[in-house]
């Protein structure tokens, strides 16, 4: 019995292995190409580690470069958008969760609606209306715009979460002597802080990767997020591919850690509506 | 003030203590749930309907950025334009194209994740979250990444597909009309691997074990277990997913936009980045919203063609 | 503690009516039970009281205040939940001083209120305890003692100790009891269990498909239930009810002829006329056994369930429309004697319907 199981099981072991190895490869590539100096990226061919290491690329890209800014606007576009969206998306996520009201069904079809359109329609329009309010260019206008994208996907994974906590429980509080409001903060949200956590985590990664609306929104250096600035990066100086590498390994670090955030609640995430997949 | 005596109708009128007029209580009471969801509501109202419907008129209007006289109605012009507009047909045949391909490819490889990952295993933790590291890379990250590994200078896959016979010499795909799609393909499947085998691999869990123990008892086989027990579970899970993911994958323009922008001579251009490129490069809003809404009215029908197929599969069912 | 009134009460979800109309009156410091089967609306009613539910029509009041558009936080009624909801992120000590805080109580009177609730239910060495290290039990405790602290003008219990194991339930049982003669406080409890019913309520209110069906104290109700639903809910096993016609005015020859089958003497005459349709209630503990032979009705024991107290016996009357009766009897050695039995109807043990209402004899 034990014999005929192992075949088996060292193929099962091995098919994972390989499925790692395709999943991480690009990874690995980027970090490979980030570290290897200049020279030897031409010289020695298709290596899978270099002769030597160098920091120069991270230096550069961090000393002489735009990315730390890129960067920080990124970090800043992304995080008061997670931070909006969940603030909005665990009220409205009450509501559904909570109320039977009449017009719920319409307000859940609307968003269900946005979910399923093609966004890049409203690149031109939205270009259009933010021009004269004086939000092109401007993280703020991008923040707006991101906010209005990940509220409905984060009210539906809300809801989901406050769909877990009895119902029982605010109705006590509010036996007890509570406002509803009340109740919601002070027994609610208290026990919705994974949940919190977790729409924290799926809106920044979804804001820190949009790219389409701040390449339009955006035009100069000075408001520059991180994928409009290593765009026009790479066309402006194509050679440089120790710089950015090294840039693209930045630009993971954070989507990293959010990922190991968010990893336990994937699935509530992307059944919710599924942000950018 | 305090000289005046209060007003008796007031005074008749005047709730006890904690309790408001029954209007009043029952009009705040009614509109509860809209205080809750009205700054998520007038946000979507506001930078998404509004837009929207903004969007269509433009369709049906001549809005250049760069020209300031336009703006007025040209009726279905746009539209006359667009079906002489090779570079849109050739859009529209692309987009079925990568759709196709990358749905097929993304649902089989993230099946076949997913049961991989169903067996327990020592590990089994650690190597979920690094086979699904991929969906956390930013799509523009994935695009550049994959366009760096399939060019010959900093990339390996070219010399290794000389070394497989694939290729005669280190050339870049991207640059090939022919090869080109297969580049955002590759890439967008890699990427969405885990979409798949996250949805997929909750949807097996939850599959009760005792069915596949009554059924071994019975005497059922492996391959006989998976398209007796297995596949029936799966098949609600495996139609919703792979339904939604087609109209989103044939939106999803950011691969495409940044490995190829369309190229080679258009031949990696879908309806989705064909639109993108028509606002951002040419800055032709008028035009790029009337493929937009093209592009709209068709999803509109695929999705209409999956709600019909599945009332008379209901029907029958 | 006050009294409460419910009046003209209807409640329907969207179209879907559910209480049909309820009037009550409950007096101060009184413990009224709320008994009837799955889905009636028991806790509906209770919600309303509470302010949960909206009240579709008619009124309630507590103590004499009409409380329709009051929230739940001015009603001054404390609650106990079946599932407890205990607040998971706070201690005992704060799940219990949770209503104090809202209504910013002075600290030092908090701590003394809390600590005296927490020794009158045996708590004081879990104060420091989320829920979740708590069993059943301390959980079911600690409810009550959030209930107590703020002293409220009602208490409802919505099926308080249905989680909670078989003997727990008669331990807490007892201490709800003991705790209600110490408090007087006016409660409104909804349970399933007989017992509970019985042994807790001053009154029980039986309530069936959103309407009361009878109000009385346990052993009105189980001695003289108003109609066969109330016969048929209250007790244990449940009353047997046997069809057939009246017959016989006077107290002598007064009848019921079984359908398809033989008499039974009632005993007392009722003002019904002959033929008149009725149903006959008989509790299994009445039934009285006999030697095969007698003056009764022949039957068969099917079946002996010994429960330890006493035995429950399945019977069967012979022939071919046989009716199926329950009995139920302490003596244990009548139980295995024979396989056939008479079974004997005492008159003063006997409850009639006419179409489902009871009738009394006339006197
Ligand atoms: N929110 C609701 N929407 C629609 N119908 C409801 C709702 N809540 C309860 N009901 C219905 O109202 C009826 C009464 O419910 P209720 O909970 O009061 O029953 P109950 O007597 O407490 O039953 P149980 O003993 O099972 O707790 C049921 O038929 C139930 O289906
Ligand atoms: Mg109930």
């Amino acid at each position: 019995m034990r014999r005929k199981r192992l075949l088996p099981t060292a193929l099962h072991r091995l098919a994972i292995l390989a499925y790692i190895a395709f999943a991480l490869f690009p990874l690995y590539w980027l970090l490979k190409v980030s570290v290897t100096p200049n020279d030897l990226l031409y010289s020695e061919g298709v290596r899978l580690w270099p002769s030597h290491m160098t920091l120069d690329h991270f230096a550069f890209v961090l000393k002489h470069s735009d990315f730390p800014r890129f960067f920080q606007n990124s970090l800043i576009v992304s995080g008061s958008t997670a931070a909006i969206v969940t603030a909005l998306a665990s009220t409205s996520g009450y509501a559904l969760s909570r109320f039977e009201f009449r017009a719920k069904y319409l307000i859940v079809a609307l968003m269900l609606l946005t979910q399923m359109f093609p966004l890049v329609m409203l690149v031109a329009p939205i270009f259009k209306m933010l021009t004269p309010l004086k939000l092109t260019n401007s993280l703020a206008g991008l923040t707006l715009v991101y906010v209005a994208f990940n509220v409905p996907f984060a009210t539906f994974l809300m809801q989901s979460f406050f769909d877990g906590i009895p119902k029982d429980l605010e109705e006590a509080a509010m036996i007890d002597g509570a406002t509803r409001f009340k109740a919601f903060r002070q027994i609610i949200l208290p026990l919705t802080l994974p949940g919190i956590a977790a729409t924290l985590g799926f809106v920044f990664t979804a804001a820190w990767s949009e790219l389409l609306f701040s390449l339009m929104l955006i035009s100069g250096n000075q408001s520059a997020t991180f994928p409009v600035g290593l765009l026009s990066f790479v066309s402006k100086f194509s050679v440089d591919f120790g710089q950015m590498m090294a840039a693209g390994v930045l630009a993971l670090i954070p989507a990293c850690l959010f990922f190991l955030l968010i990893q336990r609640y994937l699935v509530q995430g992307l059944t919710a509506g599924a942000v950018k997949g | 003030m305090s000289a005046l005596a209060p007003d008796p109708r007031f005074v008749s009128q005047a709730p006890g203590p904690g309790q408001r007029s029954p209007f009043l209580r029952r009009l705040a009471h009614a509109s509860e749930p809209w205080l809750y969801s009205a700054p998520a509501l007038i946000l979507i109202v506001a930078v998404m309907l509004v837009p929207l419907v903004l969007g269509i008129s433009y369709a049906f209007r001549d809005v250049r950025l760069l020209n300031p006289f336009s703006g007025g109605y040209v009726g279905l012009q746009h539209f006359h334009e667009l079906a002489r507009d090779k570079a849109f047909w050739g859009a529209l045949k692309n987009t079925l194209w990568w759709t196709g391909a990358s749905v097929f490819l993304q649902f089989f490889l993230g099946l076949f994740l997913a049961l991989l990952l169903d067996k327990p295993f020592y590990g089994r933790g650690i190597a979920q979250a690094l086979c699904f590291l991929p969906w956390a890379v930013p799509s523009f990250l994935s695009g550049l990444n994959w366009a760096w590994l399939f060019n010959p200078v900093v990339g390996p896959l070219p010399h290794w597909m000389v070394s497989l016979g694939l290729m005669s010499q280190p050339e870049n795909i991207l640059s090939d009309p022919t090869l080109a799609m297969w580049g955002p393909i590759i890439a967008n499947v890699w990427w969405g691997i885990p979409f798949f085998a996250i949805t997929l691999l909750a949807a097996l869990q939850s599959i009760p074990r005792d069915l596949y123990e009554a059924a071994a008892i019975d005497g059922a086989g492996g391959v006989q277990r998976f398209f007796s027990i297995t596949l029936p579970f799966l098949a609600p899970t495996i139609a919703i997913t792979v339904l939604l993911r087609t109209v989103w994958i044939s939106n999803f323009a950011d691969l495409i936009v940044v490995m190829t922008s369309g190229g080679p001579a258009n031949r990696t251009q879908i309806v989705a980045s064909y639109i993108f490129t028509q606002a951002f490069k040419k800055l032709d809003f008028g035009y790029a919203s009337a493929v937009a809404l093209v592009l709209l009215v068709l999803l509109l029908a695929y999705s209409m063609l999956i709600v019909l197929l599945r009332q008379s599969l209901l029907k029958k069912g | 503690m006050a009294s409460i009134g419910i009046s003209g009460v209807r409640k329907s979800y969207a179209q879907f009516p559910v209480l049909h109309g309820v009037d009550l009156e409950i007096a101060d410091g009184e413990f009224v039970v709320l008994v009837g089967p799955s889905g009636c609306g028991k806790s509906t009613l209770l919600r309303m009281i509470a302010g949960l539910e909206d009240i579709t029509e008619g009124d309630i009041s507590i103590a004499g205040t009409r409380v329709n558009d009051l929230d739940p936080k001015d009603r001054d009624i404390a609650m106990v939940f079946q599932s407890y909801a205990l607040y998971p992120h706070m201690n005992v000590a704060g799940n219990m001083s949770y209503s104090l805080r809202l209504r910013r109580t002075a600290k030092d009177k908090i701590a003394g209120i809390v600590t005296a609730a927490a020794r009158k239910l045996g708590l004081d060495p879990l104060m420091e305890r989320r829920p979740r290290a708590l069993s059943g039990g301390q959980r079911q405790r600690v409810a009550m003692g959030r209930a107590i602290v703020r002293q409220p003008k009602a208490f409802l219990f919505d099926e308080p100790l249905s989680n909670l194991d078989a003997r727990l339930r008669e331990q807490m049982r007892g201490e709800i009891k003991k705790l209600h003669q110490d408090l007087g406080a006016t409660s409104i409890y909804v349970t399933h269990d007989q017992i509970e019913a019985m042994t807790l309520a001053d009154r029980i209110v039986a309530m069936n498909a959103g309407l009361i069906q009878q109000v009385g104290t346990p052993l009105e109700l189980y001695d003289r239930p108003a109609n066969l639903f109330v016969a048929g809910f209250i007790g244990s096993p449940g009353m047997n009810v046997l069809t057939g016609r009246y017959e016989g005015q006077t107290a002598d020859i007064a009848r019921l002829v079984l359908d398809h089958g033989p008499a039974i003497p009632l005993g007392r005459a009722y003002p019904l006329t002959d033929g008149t349709p009725v149903s006959l209630g008989i509790r299994p503990e009445h039934l009285e056994l006999s030697p095969a032979g007698g003056a009764g009705l022949a039957a068969r024991i099917e079946l002996v369930e010994p429960t330890g107290f006493g035995t429950i016996l399945h019977l069967v009357t012979p022939g071919t429309s046989s009716i199926a009766l329950k009995g139920f009897t302490l003596d244990r050695a009548a139980a295995g004697a024979s396989r056939e039995v008479s079974l004997g109807f005492p008159p003063e043990r006997l409850h009639l319907f006419v179409e489902e209402k009871r009738v009394e004899p006339a006197s």
